[in-house]
């Protein structure tokens, strides 16, 4: 019969009450390319990080059993001496290190203590045939490309004696060409007896590649599929990732049609001169008076980056194309003039640059505000406070008073924080990025609830979310994008899970 | 009972403000009983005060510059070398006081944002900028006092700044006057101000602490302005150093907290990326704590080239880091974000405090710097502490 390499057995795991795992089952047999897969949020990381030891033995309920041995990791090392090899999505290379030193970091080949660099490039030379990689080993990682840094990882892992390999997303920032050979070597390497486990949001190559698909969704397994039996193609797959009710999560709204652009770009590109490629290429789009704009898409999408580039551009990124707000031609060059123009951004990663975390909610409300507080410079405290109780209240911030620092309050009440904060520069385009994640299923429904009650007050609202749920549930009109442009538009009455999936992983 | 609950929550919200005053408190208590209060003369407290002046007033520019997560390693030559600027300007080319003071402020205004513009606008490490600028000033001090060494003013309004004392108008049982009235005069001043802060708040709707508690702020801390005004009008009165001091702070103290530039400050250094995201001017904002911290290394080397009615070749060693310790002994944070100007003039009280007290107790320099070491050390591991214990 069949042997398992792994046999993930009922693991369970909390943070602090919520569930990101339960009763998850997963197995991969011995010499097998065994992908997973699942929306963001569904606990495919978490998972990975049970297995490597990162949370370690004690936190999590259910047993890991690696080539029938139960195994109990308190540590990353504890992984990798027992033989599992993982690849993170975002390289941990040293830019500035050759490509041996990199292999062989943490792992060096001493003699009497000293580091034998000639059997180190020795060895070195040998791995990267392995990966068919040719390039010198001396060379400087930085002056890789992409592709062959992510060989390097490779090689890297395979230094360790892995019988194990787990790439998290490796081909998400390849082109094409290069996750092909990227996929070849998988096949290769499965050749010479190492398992893998892939996660993928490409379900195009997990068809390609796959021996066997696991389907994660809301932490649990949905459901496993044998390619030798015919049973992977995209549809089950998509249909298996989504498919919950949502129906109760969403609010009702009535629907109000009002036929008039506030917000259109037209020919929209940004090329980051830090990246070196345009990270928003050639988009257009349309925001009309009162409605909710979804934009869907996987990581990467370049959704974050055309975010930016309509809210003042802070990072500096080269603007081809136009953009039309109320009827004119707009040229915003700083925060400030897309703050007093109308335009608020709620940013994706509240913690690290939305709130000032030190600082009490009634600061963090009016700071982008200050000028309507004050008269010639000088601030009324008094007005700050009266309209911070106000946003206190109509967003239900739970907290004992508005001193309280925001760094002490829940994610729930920080995200209502930073909403009121932006609700306070009286917008008239909300760009919400990902306004509901890390947060617990009743915050959620009062954020909803808020942006039904914006928009009928006229307000237009641009939502980037990676749920699909959520884009499906609350927006008027979805956008999909992928690799920085629009891959299409969908009206949400008619659109499916499926189909915007089917847009995304183009 | 409410009374004490509501005292208790004060303290406890407060605490890390209200420490370095209890430590000032405990430090004066200490030495004062050590000397037979001698250390609380008026004579020596004048001194005292004297001698912190031009440390308290770049410790207060320094604390904007940490607030703001940068530092600043070149005031102190900086300010020895347009001190020595100024003897030039005062001695050589015999200009008058009204002249050379404006001028030597504007001087360390455009150097502090040369400043702010290589670490803001080029992206240079602000140790690195302002370790380059120690070395260049230190030169520059060698090189402007080189043919003439020690440069000595003669100009007695100039040599005011640092030694005078407002005109007494009428001594009264050997006491000072004006002093007097100025002490009283600012008592009355912050007792309205904090009554109409109070009945604007309550004019708002808004909660305010119990009468009780009110009050008795308003007795103590009345009590000690009055008990300062005292002990300084028993000597020769207000210094001008003092009455600079007491300027700059209420300056500061008004621009950092009732503003919207300070409220900016604060806001890039607490977190720097949120703050450009809020549409504020990053780097304006750098330019405008390096130019203030400029200005006010100017005024350091002012007040003490006026102190020591010449310029001389060693003027400002080591000063930059006296100002670094002061403000971190006032509060600020080394994350950035935290600390206030009044803080950071207290600071700079409690280490001329502990170099005073230990000179009359006859402790030799080598304890006086372990000592001083030790107490900076306490300081940031209580600020370490409370700000775990409130995250």
């Amino acid at each position: 019969m069949d042997e398992y390499i792994l046999e993930i057995n009922d693991i369970s795991k909390e943070f602090l009450g919520v569930k990101a795992l339960s009763n998850v089952n997963f197995k991969v047999k011995k010499g097998e390319i065994h992908c997973l897969v699942g929306e963001n949020g569904a606990g495919k990381s978490t998972l990975m990080k049970v297995l490597s030891g990162v949370y370690p033995y004690g936190t999590y309920d259910g047993e890991i059993l690696l080539e029938e041995m139960v195994q109990q990791y308190r540590e990353i090392n504890d992984s990798v001496n027992a033989g599992i090899g993982i690849i993170y999505q975002e390289l941990s290379l040293f830019p500035d290190l050759t490509v041996y030193e990199n292999i062989f970091v943490g792992n060096e080949l001493k003699k009497r203590g000293i580091v034998d660099w000639n059997q180190t490039i020795d060895q070195a030379t040998e791995i990267l045939n392995k990966v068919k990689l040719k390039v010198i080993p001396e060379t400087l990682v930085k002056e890789l490309g992409v592709g062959k840094q992510q060989l390097v990882e490779i090689a890297k892992a395979l230094s360790k004696d892995v019988n194990l390999l787990i790439l998290d997303e490796p081909t998400a920032a390849l082109n094409d060409n290069d996750s092909e050979n990227l996929l070849e070597l998988l096949k290769e390497l499965k050749d010479q007896g190492i398992s893998c486990i892939l996660i993928s949001h490409k379900l195009k190559e997990i068809i390609s590649i796959a021996d066997t698909v696991t389907v994660l969704r809301d932490g649990k397994t949905i459901c496993t599929l044998d390619a030798s039996s015919g049973e992977v193609s995209e549809a089950v797959i998509i249909k298996n990732m989504v498919g919950r009710d949502i129906k109760e999560i969403y609010p009702k709204r009535l629907d109000k049609k009002v036929d008039e652009n506030v917000l259109e770009l037209k020919g929209w590109s940004a090329y980051d001169p830090e990246l070196g490629r345009r990270v928003v290429e050639n988009v257009n789009l349309k925001v009309r008076k009162g409605e909710i704009i979804g934009i869907a898409g996987l990581l990467g999408a370049g959704r974050t980056e055309l975010a930016l580039s309509i809210f003042g551009n802070p990072r500096n990124y080269k603007l081809q194309g136009e953009m039309e707000f109320q009827g004119e031609v707009t040229v915003l060059n700083h925060t400030s003039k897309a703050i007093t123009s109308g335009i608020a951004y709620v940013t994706e990663d509240r913690k690290n640059d939305g709130l000032f975390l030190l600082q009490d909610i009634k600061n963090n409300i009016s700071i982008a505000r200050l000028k309507e507080l004050s008269k010639n410079g000088v601030l009324n405290v008094n007005e700050e406070v009266k309209t911070g109780e106000i946003y206190r209240t109509s967003l239900n911030i739970k907290a004992s008073s508005l001193e309280q620092i925001v760094g002490k309050l829940s994610g729930g009440n920080q995200q209502k924080v930073s909403i009121g904060k932006w609700l306070n520069t009286m917008p008239k385009v909300l760009i919400l990025d990902e306004p509901t994640r890390g947060i617990d299923v009743g915050a959620k429904f009062e954020i909803y609830s808020i942006m039904n009650e914006l928009i009928k007050e006229g307000m237009s609202i641009i939502m980037i979310s990676s749920e699909l749920g959520e884009i499906l549930g609350m927006s008027d009109r979805i956008y999909v994008m992928a690799k920085g442009t629009i891959k299409g538009e969908l009206n949400a009455k008619e659109a499916t899970e499926e189909a915007v999936m089917e847009l995304a992983t183009q | 009972m409410n009374f004490f609950k509501e005292a208790k929550a004060l303290v406890k919200t407060n605490i890390r403000d209200y420490g370095m005053y209890i430590a000032l408190f405990v430090i004066l208590l200490t030495f004062t009983s050590l000397t037979n209060g001698l250390f609380m003369s008026s004579r020596n407290i004048s001194n005292l005060l004297d001698s912190a002046g031009y440390i308290a007033v770049l410790a207060v520019g320094m604390t904007l510059v940490i607030v703001i997560r940068h530092i600043d390693l070149s005031v102190g030559f900086l300010a020895g070398f347009l001190g020595a600027i100024s003897a030039i300007f005062l001695t050589q080319l015999g200009l008058s006081v009204w002249i050379t003071i404006p001028v030597i402020l504007l001087f360390g205004i455009v150097i502090g944002i040369v400043n702010g513009v290589l670490v803001a606008r080029v992206g240079i490490p602000a140790f690195v900028v302002t370790l380059a600028g120690m070395l260049i000033f230190r030169g520059a001090l060698l090189q402007v006092t080189e043919k003439s060494g020690t440069i000595i003013i003669k100009n007695e309004q100039f040599n005011a700044i640092g030694n005078g004392f407002i005109p007494s108008i009428l001594q009264i049982n050997g006491l000072h006057l004006l002093t007097l009235l100025v002490g009283i005069a600012g008592i009355l001043l912050y007792i309205y101000s904090e009554i109409s802060q109070r009945r604007n708040k309550l004019s708002y709707g808004f909660e305010v602490p119990s009468i009780g508690i009110f009050s008795i702020k308003l007795v103590v801390i009345s009590a000690i302005i009055g008990y300062i005004t005292w002990i300084l009008a028993g000597y020769n009165g207000l210094s001008w150093t003092v009455v600079i001091m007491i300027v700059i702070v209420i300056i500061y103290h008004f621009f950092t907290t009732k503003t919207i530039i300070g409220r900016h400050i604060y806001a890039v250094g607490s977190n720097p990326e949120a703050a450009h995201l809020s549409g504020i001017n990053v780097q304006r904002i750098t330019y405008i704590v390096f130019g203030s911290m400029g200005m006010l290394a100017a005024l350091s080397g002012i007040l003490f080239t006026s102190r020591l009615q010449s310029a001389t070749t060693t003027a400002g060693t080591l000063f930059e880091l006296d100002a670094i310790a002061a403000a971190y002994v006032g509060g600020v944070s080394s994350a950035g974000g935290v600390g206030k100007v009044t803080g950071a003039i207290i600071g700079a009280v409690v280490m001329a405090s502990l170099s005073n007290g230990m000179n009359l107790l006859g402790i030799g320099i080598s304890y006086q710097y372990m000592i001083r070491g030790g107490v900076l050390a306490v300081a940031v591991i209580f600020d370490v502490l409370t700000r775990k214990q409130r995250a």
